[in-house]
């Protein structure tokens, strides 16, 4: 079954809530990052000069792709990419919104391409990027 | 970074979904008609990041006998701080969903580096990377990805 979108088509949610400093620290023990900027306060502040610990750029963009794939399904994505444009703290929100830019045909299959920008709860963007999904 | 077998296990995937705040049952649940609709469970559009689990050489994993670089008896464990790289962007193009039960391999190759002035006056110095996953039964590839980090270098300060 083919999903049918329209150019300018949007959805945005909010995907994380006041991400905690334990939601990182899942985030770090199932990617195998460990940086210590993601979970070790004390590092972080005494050694590495920020105001406390961050989230991976890399839990933002999982999160984000959450619309994505509620939206075309999960399996559907040909290609996804974003920049890490703001550092996102403990305590952030993450609200994103993605529009459909183009459809078009892709290796002969009905495809379109989004924009996604996932913002704070403050309007900061954190995560701007594109994606491209199959709609068949 | 180089990975000889990257085992796709639904329990990682699983533990990585409910990380990334992403329940769908297509990620979490063999049960589900979502997961037998894609021929099992699936990974996440990120989760091929994870191969660094699989890395014997992850510098971002403490081993036992390294010294590591964030805080234990001291704020840092080692001479050399590890500060400098962050993560500037990231894209994936998938030739098929990744599928739990599989193994894929990861090998790298080198893509360019480029410098631009930071808004502060300083540089900010860029490194690209390609990452190849592939099937470890029957080569083909899976996913490809691009990984782009970059490293502030703050602007000189004069002395008086």
């Amino acid at each position: 079954m083919t999903i049918e979108l329209q150019v300018g088509d949007s959805r945005t949610e909010t995907v994380l809530k006041n991400i905690s400093r334990t939601r990182i620290v899942m985030y770090a023990g199932a990617s195998g990052d460990y940086n210590p900027l993601h979970s070790d306060e004390i590092y972080v502040t005494q050694v590495a000069g920020y105001p406390t610990v961050f989230a991976h750029g890399m839990l933002s963009m999982g999160a984000t792709g959450k619309v994505l794939t509620d939206w075309v399904g999960a399996g559907k994505l040909k290609r996804y990419g974003v920049r890490f444009v703001n550092q996102v703290w403990p305590g952030d929100d993450l609200v994103v919104t993605a529009t459909v830019d183009a459809l078009r045909d892709e290796d002969g299959r009905p495809a379109a391409d989004f924009t996604v920008t996932t913002v704070n709860q403050h309007g900061k963007p954190v995560v701007t990027g594109t994606a491209t999904a199959f709609l068949d | 970074m180089a990975v000889e077998r990257f085992p796709i296990e639904a329990s990682h995937i699983l533990m990585f979904a409910r990380a990334i705040g992403d329940e769908n049952p297509a990620y979490t649940d063999a049960t589900s008609d979502a997961a037998k609709a894609l021929g099992g469970v699936i990974a996440p559009p990120t989760f091929t990041m994870s191969a660094t689990q699989f890395d014997p050489e992850a510098m971002l994993r403490p081993k036992l006998d390294e010294p590591w670089f964030g805080s234990a008896a001291t704020p840092s464990g080692a001479e050399i701080a590890r500060t400098g790289a962050l993560h500037a962007e990231q894209h994936f193009e998938y030739f098929r969903p990744v599928l739990a039960g599989e193994v894929l391999t990861l090998t790298e190759r080198a893509g360019t580096t480029w410098t631009k002035m930071s808004k502060s006056g300083g540089s900010l110095v860029f490194d690209e990377r390609f990452h190849d996953y592939c099937s470890a039964e029957t080569g083909d590839v899976v996913v490809t990805a691009r990984f782009v980090s970059v490293i502030p270098v703050p602007a000189p300060t004069s002395e008086a």
